[in-house]
């Protein structure tokens, strides 16, 4: 039996939800097979090659894959599967937008269920998994031939390096051309990435303004090193891009801390961060709900707060 | 044009739902359920390309049960035309959805469908992205932005790093993230004309689809509780406390 985990890459390099992925994979029992649908993606092969636990890496090169189109990526998978005569018992992307966009096709086609954000594994058939924005957890058996899987990556380590997989080129499925790419914007920074951060400062409506998230958050994101995030109410009110959202319907975090400024802490925004380590929160509000996750709790005008934590860290 | 809006009904957003003791599942008797929010935001976007002269009909279908029609007023009375409820009380999973959705593009035509890119209840993330796959259609996930012109569709779509725009051929599927619109509020008249506007029901076998579900949900259950945490009197104690207590700076 072989677990096959797709990469989510940028050719150069893998993304980190890659790794809490193949671990999720060497839980299931049978072989790892990694693979990379890409154009150009050397280097993205060779991480893949050294990560620890996985026996082999299958390479689908085509210029057509530069775009990562959902339509060409689950049309390679499903050739892989196909190819593979009935041993693939398990696909598994990471529940990102880029998993999410791609495997429900590839379930689909398949004519298997797919199964959403998973978050424990029970056995090679039985899967945990959040629903109503994590306010419970639902235990699903799969009766399908081949299961095919989201991680949620928060709850799952990331692989280390140690391994020496074989790399196979595989022959590349014809560009459905439905699709054109015509541009990504995407957000720079200096700063960790969201799902990669030790420490998250989020800012939330409180914030006022996109000049204010910037004059009082980033200061103390810098000092500490940590990533910055948002509410949906922080995002909509355009103070931060979209990919700064945690929550039910954005990222889903779990670093070591998450500071939460000016955030009320509805259900939807819980459900992405109430599995960090440790929580902070700072509000005006001693009402708001985000004090009943928090493990430290100070009602205060964030205005003069955060300042004074940036100072004293 | 026509477009066809998939509308889900679902515990209200702001409800906390609770575990039955039983662990068979969520208690969603006597609750407040609602249109799932990005259902709404789904036929707001096709009512707009229809009052822009893009669109000519907006068809909502709902699959599920009964009060299942009350989902597809709601949609009318945003503006959708008519409305096609697809009647069970079977449990319908993502692949038996969108194998209902097929069969009803298949006799309908649309060139669009607008579907929710998620419901808020089993949070699957899927059926918008299956139908284009039974439909072998292209597919725009997460939009903040959709534009339609003779043909094709152009679709900003929210992803992890940031923002990528595609160009899609049509018919093709989108589904909606939350940056797309803000739903109306639909007006007391528009809620008398929508009881008046056509909804037929049909039965999944009438679309020969078998809904039998894939997955069986062993148990349900509550997820750990955080320990309820303290209260700090001011910055310089939260400092010690994160530096001492929890560790983490
Ligand atoms: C379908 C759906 C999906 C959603 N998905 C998400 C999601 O993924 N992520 C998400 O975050 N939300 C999501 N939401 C929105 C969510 O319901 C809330 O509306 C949102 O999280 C509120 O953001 P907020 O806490 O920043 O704003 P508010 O609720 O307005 O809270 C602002 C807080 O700031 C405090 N404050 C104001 N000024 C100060 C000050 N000077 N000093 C200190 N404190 C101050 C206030 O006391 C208040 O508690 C979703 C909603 C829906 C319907």
């Amino acid at each position: 039996m072989t677990v096959l985990v797709i990469a989510e890459h940028d050719n150069a390099s893998l993304k980190g939800a890659t790794l809490n992925t193949v671990t999720a994979a060497s839980r299931l029992g049978g072989d790892i097979a990694v693979l990379v649908v890409g154009s150009a993606a050397g280097g993205a092969v060779e991480a893949a090659a050294k990560l620890a636990g996985v026996s082999k890496v299958l390479v689908a090169d085509s210029a057509a894959f530069g775009d990562q189109s959902a339509e060409n990526v689950a049309a390679q998978i499903l050739a892989v599967v196909g190819a593979s005569g009935a041993s693939i018992s398990h696909v598994l992307a990471p529940a990102t937008t880029y998993g999410k966009n791609v495997l429900p096709r590839v379930a689909a086609l398949l004519d298997v269920a797919q199964i959403s954000e998973i978050v424990g594994i029970e056995s090679a058939d039985t899967f945990v998994r959040p629903i109503y924005a994590g306010n419970a957890l639902a235990t699903v058996k799969s009766a399908d031939p081949v299961k095919v899987i989201t991680v949620r990556t928060t709850a799952f380590e990331a692989a280390g390096d140690g391994g020496a997989a074989t790399v196979e080129q595989i022959t590349p499925v014809a560009d459905c051309g439905l699709s054109k790419l015509l541009g990504r914007e995407l957000t720079k920074s200096a700063r960790p990435e969201l799902g990669a951060a030790k420490i998250i400062v989020s800012g939330g409506r409180g914030m006022g303004s996109g000049e204010n998230y910037q004059a009082i958050l980033a200061p103390l994101a810098d000092k500490l090193g940590a990533a910055l995030g948002a509410s949906r109410a922080a995002v909509d009110a355009g103070y931060v891009p979209n990919d700064y959202q945690v929550g039910q319907t954005g990222k889903i975090v779990a670093p070591q801390l998450y500071l939460a400024v000016g955030i009320s802490g509805a259900i939807q925004h819980l459900a992405g961060m109430k599995d960090s380590k440790v929580i902070v929160a700072i509000n005006k509000d001693p009402d708001a709900p985000i004090f009943q996750v928090a493990d430290y709790g100070l009602v205060a005008d964030l205005f003069e707060a955060v300042p004074q934590l940036t100072a004293a860290v | 044009m026509k477009i066809l809006v998939p509308v889900k009904r679902v515990v209200d957003y702001n409800v906390k739902v609770r575990v039955k003791s039983d662990g068979t599942g969520v208690d969603i008797a006597n609750v407040k359920m609602s249109m799932n929010p990005f259902d709404e935001i789904a036929v707001e976007e096709a009512v707009r390309l229809k009052e822009a002269g893009v669109a000519t009909e907006v068809v909502a279908v709902s699959c599920g049960v009964g009060a299942c029609q009350e989902t597809l007023r709601t949609a009318m009375a945003i503006g959708a035309d008519r409305g096609i409820l697809v009647e069970t009380d079977a449990e319908l999973q993502p692949l038996a959805v969108a194998k209902l959705l097929k069969a009803l593009c298949d006799k309908e035509q649309p060139q669009v469908v607008i579907c929710g890119k998620q419901a808020i209840d089993d949070d699957a993330n899927q059926t918008g992205q299956m139908l284009s796959a039974l439909m072998g259609w292209p597919q725009a996930t997460f939009a903040s932005k959709v534009a339609v012109s003779a043909g094709k569709a152009t679709v900003t779509r929210e992803i992890d790093g940031g923002l990528e725009t595609l160009e899609i051929a049509l018919p093709a599927v989108v589904t909606t993230d939350l940056r797309l619109n803000e739903p109306r509020y639909a007006t007391l008249p528009n809620i008398m004309k929508a009881k008046k506007k056509p909804l037929e029901t049909i039965k999944p076998a009438d679309l020969g689809v078998d809904v039998t579900p894939r997955l069986t949900t062993l148990k349900v259950v509550e997820p750990p509780k955080r320990s309820a945490g303290v209260m700090v009197a001011d910055v310089a104690q939260l400092v010690l406390k994160l530096k001492n207590e929890a560790k983490v700076l």
